[in-house]
């Protein structure tokens, strides 16, 4: 897909806690590109004397219609905090699309399971949506730490069923996404996962137990995202790749875990 | 429209604006951003004789104004390169340059041999100064000796234009041109990365998984902007200035200071298509203060 360099404009703003936020674009200069679920854009910090380099950040949805993408972000660091300062209105630097998203369902019928925890939630709504555009109904499996981190949960059931963990059981089942009764439950065809390293490496395990083809997204540290300095690379079964031109989403037989 | 085309050695170059080895892949990761024709040219990335995985993950750390890498030289080796690369950028209408790395002065005579062979590949640029490997590279390029005998061995089986890419990690860089060019070096490109480090002080580790890297990046243009002042002054041949420009500012500093060229590398991460908008920016400042040709400001700095 050809990549751009766009000056978008910030629709809207919000504060999901004080750890999150939504930010809602549009391209004021014409139609958004194609873009893919499990694509991510390279965000540029503007101003900032402690940051240097783009945020690598994934499309948390994307609306032909409204002419609009949004990203999730969670406060990680100086450069995504500085993003808190966005306001309706404000140009949002990003060159997208970026990398290879996850695959799609080859029929309606089939049963993809889109499993997040964390902030890694966020590509999950677009590849559920687009799930749904398709005809195809996605099942969610959303795991977080407490109620309060799990974030828009509305707009996933909008698109499909949703399963959820809590660690302290404040929502959903109590314990870790790979302990939930849907996954004994349910049969799936294909799993997606987006999240915290030992989340991935733990439904990586389960998905290859049972048989079924997964794919995670990784999120290696980035310099360029274009795939030009090899500094995100990832140890795979071809020696080290490039997370951000050849992932970010790797299925799980590529690499060495 | 001043006139922005320089020579280097015999190169015809459209403008003084390459792109840095490094940070431009092989060209190819830029073109959905800028049309390539309008570089004076790209230096593709590292290449050595023997194929490289180069060193484990992570590899990067953001600083002030910068960033280190410790990438290692990371390529499918020169025979990869010629079969399934040089295709691919063959017909791309600039100078399509290489990086040459090695181990030893017969390793990176043998990859500038298998080079010479390719007809749109119009020069190469030696890199005796990547500080990520543990033999070769910098090793070579921080003594005047050591720095002569691969040029020399290079010179020897190479026939088109040799730049060489010196390391500012040295006492002397003067020393070091002059003694490469004194082996046949046609130009020198400078400078390559600082050595640098970066710590995480929650996990009381260093950052880079070797420990050090190369600091590129705005944080070293001062310096680099001076040991190109001095080389300029010292040697014969062309200068070609890198290091930490942003900007048509930046580019037109290294000029003044003598260089008659000049990459742009890890700018280009920040904006893909910075290099283009330098070279128009480089022509908005010739034409308002009346300046013919790009080659009246080289060095014409006191």
């Amino acid at each position: 897909m050809k990549k751009y360099v766009l000056d978008l404009r910030v629709t809207s703003v919000e504060c999901l806690g004080d750890r999150f936020l939504l930010l809602v674009t549009t391209n004021p200069d014409g139609p958004l590109p194609e873009m893919a679920p499990g694509q991510f854009a390279q965000l540029r910090i503007d101003d900032s004397k402690d940051t240097f380099l783009r945020r690598p950040i994934s499309l948390h949805s994307f609306d032909r219609d409204k002419n609009e993408v949004s990203f999730l972000v969670q406060k990680a660091g100086k450069g995504t905090a500085s993003l808190w300062e966005k306001r309706p209105g404000s140009t949002l630097n990003v060159i997208l699309p970026l990398g290879n998203g996850f695959t799609m369902p080859e029929s309606p019928s089939q049963r993809i399971l889109l499993v997040g925890g964390g902030v890694g939630i966020a590509p999950l709504l677009f590849m559920g949506a687009e799930m749904q555009r398709m005809g195809a109904r996605p099942a969610f499996l959303l795991g977080a730490r407490s109620k309060s981190d799990l974030l828009r949960l509305d707009a996933y059931r909008a698109c499909g069923d949703v399963y959820l963990t809590t660690e302290d059981g404040s929502e959903g089942e109590k314990g870790f996404v790979t302990q939930h009764s849907v996954l004994q439950n349910e049969k799936f065809d294909r799993i997606a996962v987006c999240g915290p390293k030992p989340m991935m490496l733990a439904m990586a395990s389960y998905a290859k137990s049972q048989n079924i083809p997964c794919e995670v997204s990784l999120e290696n540290m980035m310099a360029c995202g274009l795939g030009a300095c090899l500094c995100c690379v990832e140890d795979t079964t071809e020696g080290n790749v490039c997370v951000c031109k050849e992932g970010p989403v790797f299925d799980i037989e590529r690499l060495k875990w | 429209m001043a006139d922005l085309r320089v020579n280097i050695a015999g190169l015809d170059l459209v403008n003084p604006v390459l792109t840095a080895s490094g940070t431009f892949g092989y060209g190819i990761e830029y073109q959905d951003f800028i049309d390539l024709s309008q570089l004076g040219g790209v230096i593709v990335k590292g290449t050595t004789l023997q194929p490289r995985e180069g060193n484990p993950y992570p590899r990067m750390a953001e600083t002030a104004q910068g960033m280190l890498n410790c990438v290692g030289l990371q390529n499918k080796g020169v025979d990869y390169f010629c079969e399934h690369i040089y295709p691919q950028i063959k017909d791309i209408k600039t100078n399509m340059i290489v990086n040459v790395s090695g181990n030893s002065p017969e390793d990176y005579a043998e990859c500038a041999r298998r080079i010479d062979e390719l007809d749109c590949i119009p020069a190469i640029e030696l890199n005796i100064s990547c500080p990520n490997v543990k033999h070769g590279g910098m090793a070579f390029g921080t003594t005047p000796e050591g720095a002569a005998s691969v040029v020399k061995a290079v010179r020897e089986a190479y026939k088109k234009t040799l730049i060489v890419k010196l390391s500012p990690n040295v006492s002397s860089i003067t020393d070091i041109a002059l003694a490469v060019q004194d082996a046949g070096a046609d130009a020198v490109s400078l400078i390559n990365t600082l050595m640098g480090m970066a710590i995480d002080i929650e996990k009381r580790k260093r950052v880079l998984s070797i420990g050090t890297g190369g600091l590129s990046g705005p944080a070293v243009k001062p310096v680099a902007l001076r040991m190109v002042y001095q080389v300029a002054r010292a040697v014969q041949i062309p200068v070609i200035g890198l290091g930490g420009i942003s900007n048509a500012k930046d580019a037109i500093e290294f000029l003044l200071a003598g260089a008659s060229a000049i990459e742009i590398g890890t700018a280009n991460f920040l904006d893909p298509a910075i290099s283009v908008k330098v070279a128009q920016g480089i022509n908005e400042y010739l034409d308002k203060h009346g300046f013919a040709s790009v080659k009246d400001i080289v060095g014409i700095c006191e």
